[in-house]
């Protein structure tokens, strides 16, 4: 049995880095800048496309995410920086020009255009003859599984189902990359999450290169190849789902994607790739290498990597109150208070013993667990001195 | 709580009083128009016209007998056409690119274009007149058509812009993005959603320029168009083929109307 799994495990790995391997560069943004007046949306972005990758631009609103989009797509032009696709400049291409289709955020269906018109629209543009024309547009609508509506017209259908056109009549053209600009955003909870299944089976079906963007973070992370996480025009962290969340380079991405406890500290001792940490309230170590002796960093737990205070007392931990308990279905969240005010969020699934509110604890996480960032502050900030306890560590028996 | 009730008025019934005051404007402003149409009939033949007796299609026949009254209807609708297609073409290019880009002196010319609307037709008047004098064009069509041209301009642009406000830029960036040069994006896309606008601003253009007699009063040399006819032939009260006239040019734009109502222009409701 468990040969068996190794075995499978092994052919997975092999799998994967088969195709690891053979990733082919297909649009490549060097130094890329974009400057409206004063306002810098967009600065210094290096960015490799690959072929046939699910690719999303994710970060909060005015992070340059849809800039960068529509860059490529050639409705803006870039201030400064070189872009090609397949080792051809893009930058001096009509969007006309370009083998490129987006998939908008408000779907832009021709209003006055049947559904037939609108998907034909692309390849009338390229003078295809009608009788070709009529068999790709019929097959588009069977992938998106709207057969029979090419002689509706938009304002017929429903948000699900215009969305799903406005997705056909980009594919129909088999662009090199499709954009899609937030294109779930406008559809209810229960749609958004059956169209991400939907839109990638397509994109893998497809094999086409998709660059998606989103502020939605799970999103990003059910649908990816790799994220690129983006803040103020900085490209802040490029990797795939599980090295976003998993490992977080900067703060800002530790806090945006998922829910993490984040925790200030200096470094007190450093090991050959393991550091201890120096807290406010007590001593912790984690996995890094590249930190300086009583450099200010900061650790980012994800809650759930907290565990509850065991009787080991090898292992550091931190002292905390319980402060409540969170039901949300199968998981459970637990609050607890650190000595100087920190709230740690711990999750559990539901069912698993829970200390009471109330109760003092310990907390305590493995190394590998912790992810240690360099902070760009030099003070460190005292919680302790600017927080108001209240009774929590009086009642504690 | 049932007392309460019952004295709140019902809503869904007209009022008596609503009732007689709304038939009362309508009388008010359809009682002049049934007057022209009925005195278009009117037996009457001794000035100036106002008695009823008995009914008669003698002033249709000489209607047609009327060269001079004819060639100026005819001079009104040549004008009209022309300074449409006109005002059309200009209002439409001002509109569009006036949606599309930002420039400086943007708010500036949007203001001045309330000032040809504002301003007392008999100033403009006056004014076109001095250019025209000045520049020495003669009087004639020529100026008639020009005159109509900068006062219908900017009702066009109007029209235009209200319309256009509600028009997402994203059609026609997704049009290009499927590979339509910028004269296909305009052809395919621009024009058809922005028609319904251009068809509402080109009859009122049409309208304003079928009408207008003080300006035209300044500039018309010795072209005589159908109001200024009429205008000429009040003095010893309304000829019956004058009503005549009215009567059926009434019928014609009653007719547009209708064809307007019943769905010309459906696409404006759709989109």
């Amino acid at each position: 049995m468990n040969d068996q799994h190794d075995f499978l495990f092994f052919k997975f790995s092999n799998v994967r880095r088969m195709i690891m391997s053979e990733k082919e560069v297909l649009v490549k943004l060097r130094g890329i800048n974009k400057q409206y007046g004063t306002n810098q949306v967009v600065k210094d972005l290096n960015l490799d496309i690959y072929k046939g990758e699910f690719l999303t631009l994710l970060g909060p609103s005015g992070c340059g995410k849809t800039t960068t989009l529509r860059m490529i797509a050639g409705f803006e032009t870039p201030s400064s920086g070189e872009m090609t696709i397949n080792g051809e400049d893009l930058i001096n291409k009509e969007p006309f020009d370009r083998n490129i289709n987006t998939v908008f955020q408000s779907y832009a269906l021709f209003p006055h255009m049947s559904i037939y018109d609108n998907i034909a629209f692309g390849l009338k543009m390229k003078n295809m003859k009608k009788a070709d024309i009529k068999p790709k547009v019929e097959e588009i609508l069977e992938l998106v599984q709207l057969t029979g509506f090419g002689g509706r017209f938009p304002h017929q259908l429903s948000g699900g189902q215009r969305q799903r056109i406005a997705i056909a009549r980009a594919l129909v053209n088999n662009p090199q990359v499709l954009l899609l600009d937030e294109p779930l955003g406008a559809l209810d909870l229960k749609l958004r999450k059956q169209m991400q299944v939907e839109l990638k089976r397509m994109q893998k079906k497809l094999g086409i290169t998709f660059v998606y963007v989103t502020h939605d973070q799970e999103e990003a992370l059910t649908m990816s190849d790799r994220i690129v996480v983006m803040n103020s025009g900085y490209l802040e962290q490029l990797g795939t789902p599980d090295e976003i969340y998993e490992k977080p380079r900067t703060k800002f991405v530790a806090t945006f994607i998922g829910e993490t406890n984040l925790f200030e500290a200096t470094i007190a001792q450093v090991d050959e790739d393991e550091v201890l940490l120096n807290f406010e309230t007590g001593c912790m170590r984690g996995l890094g290498k590249d930190f300086e002796l009583d450099e200010i960093v900061y650790a980012s737990v994800r809650p759930e990597k907290m565990n509850f205070g065991s009787s080991n007392f090898y292992k550091p931990s931190m002292p905390a109150v319980v402060k409540e308990h969170i039901y949300i279905g199968s998981i459970v969240k637990c609050i607890a208070m650190l000595p100087n005010g920190q709230e740690v969020k711990i999750q559990r699934l539901s069912g698993e013993p829970l200390p009471k509110p109330n109760e003092v604890i310990n907390l305590y996480w493995e190394p590998e667990d912790a992810t240690i960032m360099h902070s760009r502050e030099d003070t460190l900030f005292s919680l302790i001195e600017n927080v108001n306890l209240g009774g929590a560590y009086d009642d504690s028996k | 709580m049932i007392f309460m009730h019952n004295t709140r008025p019902d809503r869904t019934r007209p009022h008596l009083i609503g009732t007689l005051f709304a038939c009362s404007i309508y009388l008010f402003l359809f009682l002049p128009i049934f007057v022209v149409i009925l005195n278009s009939f009117n037996a009457n033949k001794t000035k100036p016209y106002a008695t009823f007796k008995g009914f008669t299609f003698e002033w249709y026949i000489k209607l047609f007998d009327n060269p001079a009254l004819l060639s100026s209807f005819g001079n009104t609708l040549l004008v009209a056409f022309a300074s449409t297609v006109l005002s059309v073409l200009i209002g439409t290019l001002a509109a569009v690119g006036m949606h599309r880009y930002k420039f400086k002196g943007k708010s500036a010319i949007d203001a001045l274009l309330y000032i040809p609307v504002v301003i007392p037709e008999i100033i403009l008047g006056i004014s076109l007149l001095s250019v025209f004098a000045w520049v020495s064009i003669p009087r004639g069509l020529i100026t008639l058509i020009l005159s109509h041209v900068a006062f219908s301009t900017p009702f066009v642009i109007f029209t235009l812009r209200a319309r256009l406000s509600g028009y997402d830029l994203t059609f026609e960036e997704a049009a290009m993005d499927l590979g339509a040069n910028r004269i296909k994006t305009f052809a395919y896309v621009t024009l058809p959603l922005i028609l319904p606008g251009i068809l509402s601003g080109g009859l009122l253009a049409f309208t304003l320029s079928i009408d207008d007699v003080i300006i035209s009063y300044f500039v018309n040399g010795t072209v005589k168009t159908f109001p200024l006819k009429v205008m000429e032939s009040i003095k010893s009260g309304v000829a019956p083929d004058v009503n005549a006239l009215s009567t059926l040019i009434l019928l014609g734009t009653t007719g547009i109307v209708l064809l307007t109502q019943s769905g010309l222009f459906k696409s404006e409701a759709k989109s």
